[in-house]
């Protein structure tokens, strides 16, 4: 420590050391380390446990520097954060010291939210510090005096970097410090980073693949103390919600100061809220937070959180999707229940550490597993974050919609040299490994579309003046980009308003679950049960009630697929019987019974049973790749089985199993996990799914093809505008290799299909496939059986035989068919629409049809060849 | 494919599933919102869209032509999305429309986006076309009882691109569709990047105010639903007439 104290002498100037001394604080060997490290002119990645005063780190080098070279006008350091809520924050908790050090500086954030008459003025005369988001950064990017504004810049801190480095915002924000590193050569970066799985691409990330950031690394806190908690000596079978762990849930929260309890879902968190308060007998303050919330809600939230369980309007507790965590320090959180499968060791860690508010104290964490299966993978995350195996997404390429609209922007700010932006983009550690064709292809989309034989030459956005220097064409097309730019693309959402015009708004839900209710349905959001009035322009109108058994909002892509690493300590430990004492009781048995009757998944292998079932036959596979893998291979296996005559009737996927159903005998299995199945059959799917419709969208937006929804634009106006859809399908008839269908391509052979992880999986289990033949469903079977119904897949081929089934269901119940002898399996969302149907519309609509009786033929039902 | 039959004022016309009307006695095939050179209009305004939307329409429209051979071609209106659409047709697509309008009278209806007949192409333009007890306009003049002058007894029009969203138990699908009464039928839009517009949104439903019914488009067939039924299997949720333009699901 002596040793320590000394360099502190050395390298802090004095109103430092006397201000950790006044706080009775010493400075960190890490935060030194940082200050040492940024001294002698190098890129940073500090990794720090929660707690380990990364923050403060993290601007030490920017205030030594302040005092050292006296402060100037001009920005000095540039701070970039996922969260806008956490720019605040720092704003506010960096004030102090600078204060109590009289250092003079300027201090201010720049977010969406900032007033037009400050951004302003900060463009005209920056502030010391600026703390922003890469949105923000990177419309300041765009301005024709970027080179001003950021040519003193020093110093550039990124904050939470292992959540931005891998996503699209992560991408932008790359291009963007690339794009800094040009405007101000002098400056050098600080990231910030929680514990990572793949340091070397974060370093690379932080600094340039060429030259790296040094990484520091702090001493990991005490580790966390883990434990597993079951409903009341129930375990259930099936489900993700985990409801029936409600009053334990409660209990602990009871015997504790501050809980958060995280979720996996915004659906999960409304029920889980609504169970806790059913039994909440002693009104125990116990909020909700999620995404879809009122951000003054959230804020509410946060801001009581932060006043600690003592305090007299304190919380007890916070039902929490990921919206919590990342972010704010609250330092009173005392423990952390995680509800549901925790799907991967990574993040497991970040959310247990937002219980740990001093590092030399172990955090508390339970898991409350939501059935069987969950049981394993808590058991199995437990020993993964003993083992500290973290699992984060390998490092990928930066994806080209980003790309596109970057050198749009860039354009915007100025003209650039298509060779000398190739180089500069390649400095981002994402773009490391750009190729020159797929930069010329992006370029020339910018361009003018890029399209084959340049059809759009005379509308292009960009031109190439005599001396090759590219221009944007016009004020017009730049403000145009600048109002679409981002990469968070959103699907289109409403309003929820409560009491009337002069009410408030709750938060949001999405616009298809809005179309879905009716006046008077019942449905849970914000942690109440609402009553849906009506839909008036963008809102969705409510009251607070309503009857019946109320259905909560989903939202599009809030599922997580169980990692790998994860899922194969699950296969190990299922495999190893001397492991199961960890188990609770009926999940011992449970698999003890899988072992006579069948057999137990290996390591290295893959399980198939086959076993016939009301007439049909039942294939069920345990791959333990997650479940969009297994989507992935349920539609590929659909499209094999029916070539062999076998008529397969439906799949369903969970994280650990895929189970599916044919007619006939599925015949050779392992022939039919043959990996080939990965080349043609793969390629139709992918460009038929509405999956991949769906990324192309995404794409399509973020690369400026189609601009975003503007509000207003409704009702007929509708028709006039062009559909990503229909965009879609001329592009792949005409140009197949746009680089557009390149990017979505690429896109959703990552997370959305998890091709690359099927791919692994069959060519690894090829020759140890062991199919078990048996004559009823296996125990092991029964959580993926269990889902059949409650889970629905639908390719777009079945668009026509669901809109079929659909108009015979109705025309049976009108009375205009006969009935039909086939058995109806009914789905429960439709079987509610039939009892609907039944219920209250026969006579309406008898009245209704009367008129168009007479002069009409029925189209469908009468239908005769065309000539 | 196959095409259902239908009775307006007595006369049976078919309902093609590719989008188009066919009436048989008067061997005439009607089509509605082509909207050619729509990609190039939108990158006119800055929306690099693909180019080549006339040219999938046309060919698609070719293959209609060509295979109930009609002696009449009625474009419905909104045949160009601009008035300078035509000029702007790229001349193998002009070329396909020179090869209908040889096997057949072209008339081209105008619509609020043409008002004016497309230069330098073929064809007969008027602000409407009647033959028999059929008229065929853009914009239905939405009237009722329908014009006792001349023999019109039911109109044939576009311009509302109507669309149909059923839920099913695959989740919600929406599909272009012809929709219809006694007297009154409105075509789907068949132009490559042409939107929709809800069934059920008061600009459609107003026109049948004595429930009509609604033909969604399939890939081999129709489906066929009344307005009543679609009101109540969406649980009268009336207002939730957003337009949605994808020509299979929404997302």
């Amino acid at each position: 420590m002596a040793q320590g104290r000394q360099r502190t002498a050395h390298e802090l100037p004095q109103r430092f050391v006397d201000w950790f001394a006044g706080r009775g604080w010493t400075p960190r060997a890490h935060q030194l380390a940082v200050l040492a490290a940024a001294r002698a002119g190098e890129d940073v990645l500090l990794v720090a446990p929660t707690g380990g005063g990364k923050t403060l780190a993290g601007f030490l080098p920017s205030l030594v520097e302040l005092v050292e070279g006296g402060v100037t006008a001009g920005l000095h350091t540039l701070y970039v954060s996922p969260l806008k809520a956490l720019a605040t924050d720092i704003a506010r908790n960096l004030t102090a010291p600078v204060d109590e050090m009289r250092l003079g500086l300027r201090i201010e954030t720049r977010t969406g939210d900032t007033p037009a008459d400050r951004r302003a003025r900060q463009r005209a005369t920056p502030p010391q510090i600026l703390l922003t988001t890469p949105e923000s950064l990177v419309l300041l990017l765009s301005r024709r005096d970027a080179d001003t504004m950021f040519g003193a810049l020093r110093r550039i801190v990124v904050d939470e970097a292992h959540a931005l480095a891998g996503t699209k915002r992560g991408d932008q924000l790359a291009l963007g410090l690339a794009r800094l590193r040009l405007l101000a050569p002098d400056a050098r970066r600080i990231g910030l980073s929680a514990t990572v799985a793949h340091p070397d691409a974060l370093r690379a990330y932080v600094g340039t693949p060429q030259t790296p950031a040094r990484m520091v690394v702090a001493p990991p806190g005490a580790p966390p103390a883990l434990s597993m908690m079951l409903p009341d000596s129930h375990v259930p079978w099936s489900g993700r919600m985990g409801l029936a762990g409600a009053s334990v849930i409660l209990e602990r929260i009871a015997a504790s100061g501050m809980t958060i309890v995280f979720v996996n879902t915004r659906a999960q968190s409304e029920l889980l809220f609504a169970a806790i308060w059913r039994i909440n007998d002693d009104t125990l303050p116990i909020a909700l937070h999620h995404g879809s919330l009122d951000v003054g809600q959230r804020r509410r939230v946060e801001a009581a959180m932060a006043r600690g369980s003592d305090a007299k309007d304190g919380l007890r507790g916070v039902i929490a999707t990921s919206s919590l965590d990342l972010g704010i320090d609250w330092g009173g959180i005392d423990q952390v229940i995680q509800v549901g499968a925790p799907k991967g060791v990574s993040r497991l860690l970040q959310r247990v550490g937002r219980a740990n508010h001093r590092m030399d104290e172990a955090s508390n964490a339970i898991l409350v597993p939501a059935n069987r299966f969950e049981v394993l993978e808590c058991q199995a995350a437990i020993q993964g974050v003993r083992a500290m195996e973290l699992d984060g997404e390998p490092p990928r390429p930066g994806g080209l919609d980003v790309l596109a609209q970057h050198l749009l922007l860039m354009a915007a700010s100025a003209p650039f040299r298509a060779d000398r932006m190739y180089d500069e983009v390649r400095t981002a550690q994402p773009y490391a490994g750009l190729s020159q064709r797929d930069f010329d292809d992006v370029l020339g989309f910018v361009e003018d579309g890029g399209y084959a034989l340049t059809a759009y030459e005379r509308y292009a956005k960009l031109f190439r003046d005599a001396e090759g220097w590219i221009q944007i064409r016009g004020e017009r097309v730049a403000r145009q980009a600048r109002m679409n730019a981002g990469t968070i693309v959103e699907a289109p959402v409403l309003k929820v308003r409560l009491g009337g015009p002069r009410g408030y708004t709750l938060g949001e839900i999405e616009e298809g679950f809005a179309n879905m209710l009716s006046p008077g349905d019942a449905f849970l959001f914000a942690g109440r049960k609402l009553k849906f009035l009506r839909l008036r322009e963008a809102t969705v109108e409510v009251a607070e009630g309503g009857a019946g058994e109320p259905v909560v909002p989903t939202y599009a892509g809030s599922k997580y697929p169980l990692t790998s690493g994860l899922a194969a300590r699950v296969r190990q430990m299922l495999h190893d019987p001397e492991a199961w004492a960890l188990y609770p009781e009926p999940v011992r048995e449970w698999l003890e019974l899988q072992r006579q009757r069948s057999l137990l998944p290996g390591p290295d292998d893959l399980l198939v049973e086959v076993f016939p079932r009301h007439g049909n036959h039942f294939l069920v596979a345990y791959c333990f790749e997650g479940r969009n893998a297994h989507q992935t291979l349920g539609m590929l296996l659909t499209r094999r089985l029916s070539r062999a005559g076998a008529a397969p009737l439906g799949f369903v996927a969970t994280d650990y199993a895929l189970a599916l159903w044919c007619a006939n005998p599925p015949g050779d299995i392992p022939a039919l996990f043959a990996p080939d199945m990965l080349g043609d059959d793969l390629e139709d799917w992918m460009a038929e799914s509405s999956m991949l419709r769906r990324t192309f969208r995404n794409v399509a937006v973020v690369a400026g093809l189609i601009e975003r929804q503007h509000p207003g634009q409704t009702g007929t106006r509708k028709q006039v505008t062009v559909s990503s859809d229909l965009v879609y399908d001329v592009l792949r008839r005409h140009q197949p290799d746009h680089v557009l269908l390149r990017a979505t391509r690429a896109e959703a052979a990552g997370g959305l299909t998890d091709i690359d992880r099927l791919a692994d999986m069959l060519v690894r289990v090829e020759s140890h496939i062991r199919v078990a033949r048996l004559d009823r469903v296996s125990p092991l079977a029964i959580p993926v059986m269990l889902d059949i119904g409650r889970e629905f897949v639908r390719s777009s081929d079945d668009e026509d035989a669901m809109l079929a089934e659909t108009e015979a269901l109705l025309a049976e119940a009108m009375g205009e068919a006969e009935p039909s002898t086939e058995a109806l399996v009914l789905a429960p969302g439709h079987a509610q629409e039939l009892r609907r149907l039944t219920r209250q519309a026969g006579p309406r609509a008898k009245r209704s049809r009367r008129p168009e009786r007479r002069p009409l033929s029925r189209g469908g039902a009468r239908a005769e060849r065309g000539t | 494919m196959t095409a259902a039959p239908f009775h307006l004022a007595g006369e049976r016309v078919m309902l093609d599933p590719a989008g188009v009307l066919y009436w048989p006695a008067a061997r005439l095939l009607a089509v509605a919102d082509l909207h050619l050179e729509k990609g190039s209009a939108a990158a006119r305004r800055g929306s690099l869209v693909p180019p080549w939307d006339s040219r999938l329409t046309l060919d698609r429209l070719v293959a209609r032509v060509g295979f109930w051979r009609p002696d009449i071609v009625v474009a419905l209106g909104d045949s160009f999305h601009d008035r300078d659409g035509a000029a702007r047709l790229p001349a193998q697509d002009a070329e396909r429309l020179r090869r209908i309008a040889a096997a057949a009278r072209l008339v081209w209806v105008q619509g609020n986006h043409d008002p004016r007949p497309p230069e330098g192409l073929p064809g007969e333009h008027g602000d409407s076309f009647a033959l028999g007890p059929l008229a065929f306009r853009h914009e239905s003049h939405g009237r009722r009882p329908l014009p006792s002058h001349g023999d019109e007894r039911a109109e044939i029009c576009g311009h509302h691109h109507p669309k149909a969203k059923l839920p099913t138990r695959g989740g919600s699908i929406s599909r272009p569709c012809f929709v219809a009464d006694a007297g009154r039928m409105i075509l789907p839009a068949f132009g490559a990047y042409t939107g929709g517009l809800d069934v059920l949104h008061p600009a459609i439903a107003a026109l049948f105010p004595r429930g009509g019914r609604a033909f969604l488009l399939g890939a081999e067939r129709l489906f066929s639903f009344g307005l009543a039924e679609i009101v109540t299997i969406r649980g009268g949720n009336q207002e939730a007439g957003s337009a949605v333009s994808s020509p299979g699901r929404q997302g």
